[in-house]
């Protein structure tokens, strides 16, 4: 008798459930990510050469600029001796219709058994534009769907990710070499099967080591978990941090920012007062004013399902992770209008999590308000975007039952849950001039979850 | 961080530059909540308390690798192993190791002494920063053994042998084991702090009644500023704590009537309960001041300024003075020097060890006669009761002796300073200055008194 079939998805959960059980019995471990050294940020960029496939001026153009960066740039399909590829670039910016992008396709399938431990595939093509013919629509918006599939294909920390020029925005302008450079480096261990939209040309840094130089960012929930790391992060790219926890979590909170040479403000961010006492604080030192990047992280949860829920379970995680955002936002918007904001969203606020209404509402509006901030804000210079993470492993995740645990880390194309730190990579990036492109976008840090785009 | 100036860690061996500035300006502060004895405290040493409360300062301000011209901080429970308590606390802080610091010691005034010392070198030019603080845990108390115990175990570290030091454990007697009780009663009169209170008490004759209602008005006041999120920018939660321990804020007169009385209870009605009495506790406290300067070009706030401070003791020991009576002294002589009267000062911060002390130095600060034999400085009058300890004080937040002073100089120095900006906001002349004086009473007759002005 034949196996009974399962359901696409289905196979894929119970494939996913084996390896739990292989992993639970110490058989295999789920390959380790290569992530940024703190000590010698994006050196090496990518964990070895690079790639480039395509024949046109922006492949040529991306492989200059590669090359300033040092990186071992090739152009023929032959493996280099003894090493395998750190980096693959697919140049697709051409594409007019369906069957151009084959034989750049069927390159890049030629050379996946040479990629490298944490190997990268960065796609660059160009954006469904309104007007599109419809050839070039069908050539253009194919490759959403080949990256994703291909992300479910790579294994070994291997991802894959696009970028997605809108019409007027080269390959060498700042923001899609910017994007182009996360996406390669280790900073980007957990983002897999995205595609990134940049609509505009961004700023070169003066150190792309350190893009944040200079700048003052708050940062709400920066006492621990994934709120800490991005301030360990953006410090690291050199930001003056103000990090922002309620009284409560005060002496975790102090104990970051004297980690980062930042600065402790105990404040409830749902005070009415909030956004005042925000402004009253980067006007004084070390900060004298400048505020150029606000990130919501802040953010609670009251798991109940609907037909469990108090008003309180869904009041205060309405209040805190999304009315407070919008409430904060709209006072230090009015004093520094080239505001740059980066907020936390989630998975669960793209395809809902059982007994997450409340936080599935509040993470799905934030994704709205993201997308309602980002022409506001680019009116004055500025910029709102979202970072969605998935599975990540924190205090919060560490107390879900084992199995569920175990399944909601295999359940990704990379086969783990994610660390704070990727996150923390994401919000960088995004507060950072190189990401002055990206607008309204929302970048998800999940190792490709199963659910959602 | 680096900064501009000479306190930057970066130029560690620059020296603090001479500014005789003639001001110093109370910058921040910070504190633990206060914790009781044997509480959320009771495995945290001195040192533990001062290093976080430092640290906590430190991350609200922003000091980070800052070089400060001077830690000056102290405890009074203690222990031998905290030699060199503040320089150690230093060491464990974020701030530059190229910071001095002082250990130093007045009983319950130990952190406003500190303060008075730091206050008086910026004036001078010497230093233009530095942080005034002070830890006490009555839990980590240090245990004193007998002394038969003691100089047996000082001859066993130097025996060399094992016979010998068997023999010298062999003349151990099972009583010298037993570890001597900690004594926080005054060495010259054997009796303890209530016992004396409760003598002035009745000298002043203090009623129940009158320590009962301030030490609820401590307790709903300290409330009612916790509420408003005074100490958001005031107090760092340790060990789990976020609020005073000691805050019972549904507490109401009829409870605390209903207490028995635990000193003077050999005197006839006898008045001090747990109620109206600072409870033992634990915790740390610390300040921040700094030339106007050296506040200016950080960025910080000049909350107030230091304007004087002056000490008074009494002599308790023949019975002439009540023991906890010294700043029924010094504020009118700190007042007198100044040329000002309570009518010029906008808030009083009077700690009070006991309410009665509060009580008894309100009484003694109107009296006509005690002024003209006894200060040498005219009566102040009746005390506005609204101008007193608006923010609640040490009977409901908690004593610490050593921390007492450092937190109500930031604390004063906090509502000075919005009540200033409050009255500018109106259309207030920025020119009127806001007044607040601080009396802390202390161990063996002492006291400090400090004048702040915002």
């Amino acid at each position: 008798m034949a196996p009974p079939t399962l359901p696409a998805p289905l196979r894929g959960v119970s494939k996913q459930l084996n390896r739990a059980i292989t992993q639970a019995l110490g058989l295999t471990e789920a390959v380790t990510l290569r992530r940024t050294d703190p000590t010698s940020v994006d050196a090496p960029l990518t964990a070895g050469p690079v790639l480039v496939i395509g024949s046109g001026p922006d492949a040529d153009a991306v492989a200059h600029q590669l090359h300033d960066w040092h990186l071992d740039v090739r152009r023929n399909l032959q493996a280099p001796t003894q090493q395998r590829w750190g980096a693959v670039v697919v140049a697709l910016t051409d594409l007019e219709a369906p069957g151009e992008e084959a034989e750049r396709v069927l390159a890049l399938g030629g050379v996946l058994r040479e990629l490298a431990r944490s190997a990268r595939v960065v796609t660059l093509s160009r954006a469904v534009a309104d007007g599109d013919a419809p050839a070039v629509a069908a050539a253009r918006g194919g490759v959403s769907g080949l990256v994703r599939s291909l992300g479910k294909e790579l294994r070994q920390g291997a991802t894959a990710n696009g970028i997605e020029l809108a019409d007027g925005v080269g390959v060498t302008d700042a923001a899609a070499i910017g994007t182009l450079r996360f996406l390669l480096s280790a900073r980007s261990a957990f983002v897999d099967g995205q595609l990134l939209p940049v609509t505009g040309r961004g700023i070169t840094p003066e150190d792309w080591t350190r893009p944040l130089a200079g700048t003052v960012v708050v940062v709400t929930g920066a006492a621990r978990g994934i709120g800490a790391e991005t301030v360990r992060v953006l410090a690291r790219d050199g930001a003056h941090v103000l990090g922002v926890d309620v009284p409560a979590a005060g002496e975790a909170l102090a104990a970051v920012m004297n980690e980062v040479g930042g600065v402790a403000l105990q404040l409830d961010i749902t005070a009415p007062d909030a956004g005042e006492r925000l402004l009253e604080r980067v006007a004084r030192g070390p900060f004298n004013g400048r505020l150029d990047v606000l990130v919501h992280n802040a953010g609670i949860l009251r798991d109940k399902l609907l037909a469990n829920m108090k008003p309180e379970h869904w009041e205060s995680v309405v209040a805190v992770n999304l009315a407070a955002q919008v409430a904060i936002t709209t006072t230090l918007a009015e004093a520094y209008p080239g505001l740059v904001q980066v907020s936390l969203a989630s998975t669960s606020g793209i395809a809902g999590n059982r007994g997450q209404t409340n936080y599935g509402f509040s993470k799905a509006g934030v994704i709205g308000a993201t997308q309602a901030w980002a022409p506001v804000l680019a009116a004055g210079g500025g910029r709102a975007n979202a970072v969605a993470p998935g599975f990540i492993e924190t205090e919060m995740t560490a107390s879900i039952p084992t199995m569920q645990r175990e399944i909601s880390r295999r359940v990704s194309s990379l086969g783990q849950g994610g660390k704070p730190v990727d996150v923390a990579e994401a919000v960088a990036f995004l507060a950072s001039p190189q990401a002055g492109g990206i607008n309204g976008a929302v970048l998800r840090v999940c190792g490709q979850n199963l659910v959602g785009r | 961080m680096t900064s501009t100036t000479e306190s930057a860690s970066s130029t560690p061996t620059s020296p603090e530059t001479a500014r005789p500035s003639g001001t110093a300006v109370v910058v921040g502060g910070n504190r633990t909540p206060f914790a009781k004895a044997g509480g959320h405290f009771a495995g945290a040493s001195n040192l533990d308390m001062l290093t976080t409360t430092i640290d906590g300062l430190v991350a609200r301000l922003g000091l980070a690798g800052e070089r400060i011209g001077e830690v000056r901080a102290g405890a009074v429970l203690n222990h031998s192993k905290d030699f060199n308590l503040a320089r150690e606390a230093v060491l464990g802080t974020a701030l530059a190791p190229e910071t001095p610091a002082v250990t130093l010691q007045r009983a319950c005034a130990t952190s406003i002494e500190a303060a008075w010392d730091l206050a008086n070198k910026i004036t001078l030019g010497q230093i233009s920063s530095g942080i005034a603080g002070g830890a006490d845990s009555t839990s980590d108390a240090p245990i004193v053994v007998s002394d038969r115990l003691r100089r047996t175990l000082i001859k066993l570290n130097r025996a060399k042998t094992v016979p010998d030091r068997l023999r010298l454990v062999g003349q151990l007697r099972p009583a010298d084991l037993a570890p001597v009780a900690p004594n926080v009663n005054e060495p010259r009169t054997g009796l303890s702090m209530g016992e004396h209170q409760a003598l002035t008490n009745l000298r002043w004759k203090v009623t129940r009644e009158a320590q009962d209602a301030v030490a609820l008005a401590s307790h709903t006041q300290l409330a009612a500023a916790w509420d408003e999120g005074l100490f958001d920018d005031l107090v760092t939660p340790y060990r789990g704590l976020t609020r005073d321990a000691a805050l019972r804020p549904d507490t109401t007169i009829e409870a605390l009537a209903k207490l028995r009385t635990v000193f003077g209870n050999d005197h006839a009605d006898a008045t001090m309960t747990a109620g109206n009495s600072t409870p033992l506790s634990d915790g740390a406290a610390a300040v921040l001041l700094a030339s106007p300067e050296w506040a200016a070009a950080h960025g910080l706030p000049a909350l107030a300024r230091v304007v004087d401070a002056e000490a008074a003791a009494v002599d308790f020991t023949r019975g002439t003075e009540g023991l906890l009576m010294g700043g029924a002294y010094a504020v009118p002589r700190l007042l007198a020097r100044q040329g000002l009267t309570l009518d010029d000062i906008d808030l009083v911060e009077i700690h009070e060890a006991f309410a009665g002390v509060v009580e008894a130095t309100l009484a003694a600060w109107a009296d006509e006669t005690f002024a003209a034999d006894e200060v040498g400085a005219p009566a102040l009058g009746t005390l506005d009761r609204s101008k007193l300890n608006v923010a609640g004080s040490s009977l409901a937040a908690g004593h610490p002796f050593a921390a007492t002073g450092a937190r109500i100089v930031a604390t004063l120095a906090t509502l000075l300073h919005r009540r200033k900006a409050a009255l500018v906001a109106e259309g207030g002349s920025a020119e009127v200055p806001v007044r607040g004086v601080i009396s802390v009473c202390a161990a063996g007759g002492q006291a400090v008194a400090m004048l702040l002005e915002a």
